[in-house]
């Protein structure tokens, strides 16, 4: 029996302004799946996470989680709805007036009427899976990147999400951490029997964890597939981001006029 | 001129949004204050940051406020050979106006843009919107405790900018210039009327108070997220301040001591 979809995008546009950010965009996550989402600088993969958040409402078609259409909430179910999700932002936006346990204990204190002695177990367990126990009473300033966003993974799986979503959870990392935060991402999803979506552009490191990958470019969906199946993958742009290349479909100049009228030259005569 | 014109309609259109997005921002403050009244430590963390941090430069800046009041007025009041009320020239003064709006000045300087940078900066940093997807208001969460934080404290800061204001006058006229002590405090008293004078001042700095916590509020959560963004909302936060304590000022004045 295929898994069930938990998360399912059908039609998706969104627009700032009048300017097309993402267009006709479908997806679909089943339970317990890590999905990644790739796609160069300024795609609107982001925006695709604020979406499934319910931070903006889309131009048209819906995100459905957990059998429910987001941007048709109210504000009271939605705050709901987000509490069975996790998100971990790009550089973990910790809450810089609060330690790393006051940090990881935030949502618990917020959300639920537990006592003080179970909420520091609770928090204790989720900074043991990260790796940080012994560094509770730090400050998020002295932190070191790494250590900063797996102290943001801790909080984000605080309440036990049926859904995280990761914003590029790699950037800035040195190949240690990496690594580090790839595992714990694989292994938070299973342990909890969630569901993950990356965003990311980090290719060689999605591809070890990941069960599926969407690539989006200029706001549509232009490849997706299981981990093996993109590599082998003969689509232009796939291709082209699998191996780093400069020039292909995504060019590496920005549209502009050509480049001897630009420099007020006469062109060489072939 | 057409181009005059259009960016004369922008900034007007611009400046109206803005006030109805203030109002509203405000109205949502209200809405958001249950939270932080039933988890009033949340206010008074913030007192201790808006309030108490700001207590150096309210006492030093009263006692000197003080200090120069009874110079100045020692030296006209002894040309009328009133030098005696001395007393009640510093009281009235520092209750009435200098009290209310020069700490309401320096708390919008000091406690004001420190507000709006940490807001501005919380919400360059996402943290506002980590807070959101947690399921967490920001607006009562972040937003409401300063409001109500900076509300409260401005009076307190008010009242002790006034002590020390008297402490002062007292210093100079009292022990430095040789006013007798007995008429320096009986005039005080007579004269200083608490429902006219020192309630109409409390009011003026609640007032102030509502006023500078809400465009530091504002000003930060609406701030661009960018580090310019942050430090131009930080300035506007202190500009308007200003600005609206002395035309508040002047309204209210008009208005309590119309006809006394």
């Amino acid at each position: 029996m295929p898994p069930e979809n938990f998360l399912e995008i059908r039609d998706l546009n969104f627009a700032y302004d009048k300017r097309p950010i993402l267009r006709g965009i479908n997806m679909s996550i089943p339970k317990g799946q890590v999905v990644a989402i790739m796609g160069g600088s300024g795609c609107g993969k982001t925006t695709l996470l604020k979406l499934i958040g319910g931070q903006i409402r889309p131009t048209q078609g819906h995100v459905k989680f957990d059998g429910r259409i987001i941007h048709e909430l109210g504000r009271s179910d939605l705050y709901q709805t987000r509490r069975k999700m996790g998100m971990l932002f790009q550089f973990g936006a910790l809450f810089t007036d609060l330690s790393v346990y006051d940090n990881v204990a935030f949502q618990m204190r917020e959300h639920t009427d537990l006592p003080e002695s179970l909420i520091r177990d609770l928090v204790l367990m989720k900074l043991d899976a990260v790796g940080l126990r012994g560094a509770r009473d730090l400050m998020p300033n002295e932190l070191s990147g790494g250590m900063a966003r797996r102290v943001a993974l801790a909080r984000t799986i605080a309440l036990d999400p049926m859904l995280i979503m990761y914003d590029e959870p790699f950037t800035g990392l040195d190949p240690i951490s990496l690594g580090v935060i790839g595992n714990l991402i694989r292994k938070l999803n299973d342990a909890l029997g969630a569901s993950s979506i990356v965003v990311t552009h980090d290719v060689q490191e999605s591809l070890q964890i990941v069960d599926y990958v969407y690539f989006v470019s200029e706001g549509v969906i232009v490849a997706h597939g299981t981990p093996d199946e993109i590599r082998s993958s003969e689509t232009p742009f796939v291709h082209q981001f699998i191996h780093g290349e400069i020039d292909g479909p995504v060019p590496f100049h920005y549209p502009s006029p050509p480049y001897f009228e630009d420099l007020q030259l006469e062109p060489p005569h072939a | 001129m057409l181009d005059f014109l259009r960016k004369l309609g922008h900034t007007a259109i611009d400046a109206i949004w803005r006030l109805g997005y203030a109002g509203k921002f405000f109205f949502l403050t209200l809405i958001g204050s249950g939270t932080c009244f039933r988890r009033f430590h949340l206010v008074i963390r913030e007192i201790y940051y808006t309030g108490v941090r700001s207590l150096i430069i309210i006492i030093v800046s009263g006692l000197f406020v003080g200090m120069v009041l009874a110079l100045q007025g020692y030296e006209t009041l002894q040309r009328y050979g009133s030098s005696s009320a001395l007393g009640v020239l510093v009281a009235l003064a520092l209750v009435r106006e200098l009290g209310p709006v020069v700490s309401a000045l320096l708390f919008a300087s000091r406690a004001g843009s420190a507000i709006t940078a940490e807001i501005g900066l919380m919400k360059a940093t996402e943290q506002l919107s980590a807070m959101e997807m947690m399921a967490v208001d920001p607006i009562a969460r972040v937003v409401a405790p300063r409001f109500w934080s900076g509300v409260i404290s401005l009076p307190l800061l008010t009242a002790i900018f006034n002590a020390m204001g008297i402490f002062g006058g007292y210093l100079i006229g009292v022990v430095l210039i040789g006013v007798d002590e007995g008429s320096f405090w009986s005039q005080m008293q007579a004269g200083v009327d608490f429902r006219e004078d020192i309630m109409n001042g409390v009011i003026k700095s609640v007032v102030f108070g509502i006023a500078v916590t809400l465009i530091a509020v504002f000003e930060g959560y609406d701030s661009p997220p960018t580090a310019e963004g942050v430090s131009g909302a930080t300035t506007r936060t202190v500009v308007t301040s200003s600005l609206i304590i002395l035309i508040l000022d002047f309204v209210l004045t008009s208005f309590m001591f119309r006809g006394v």
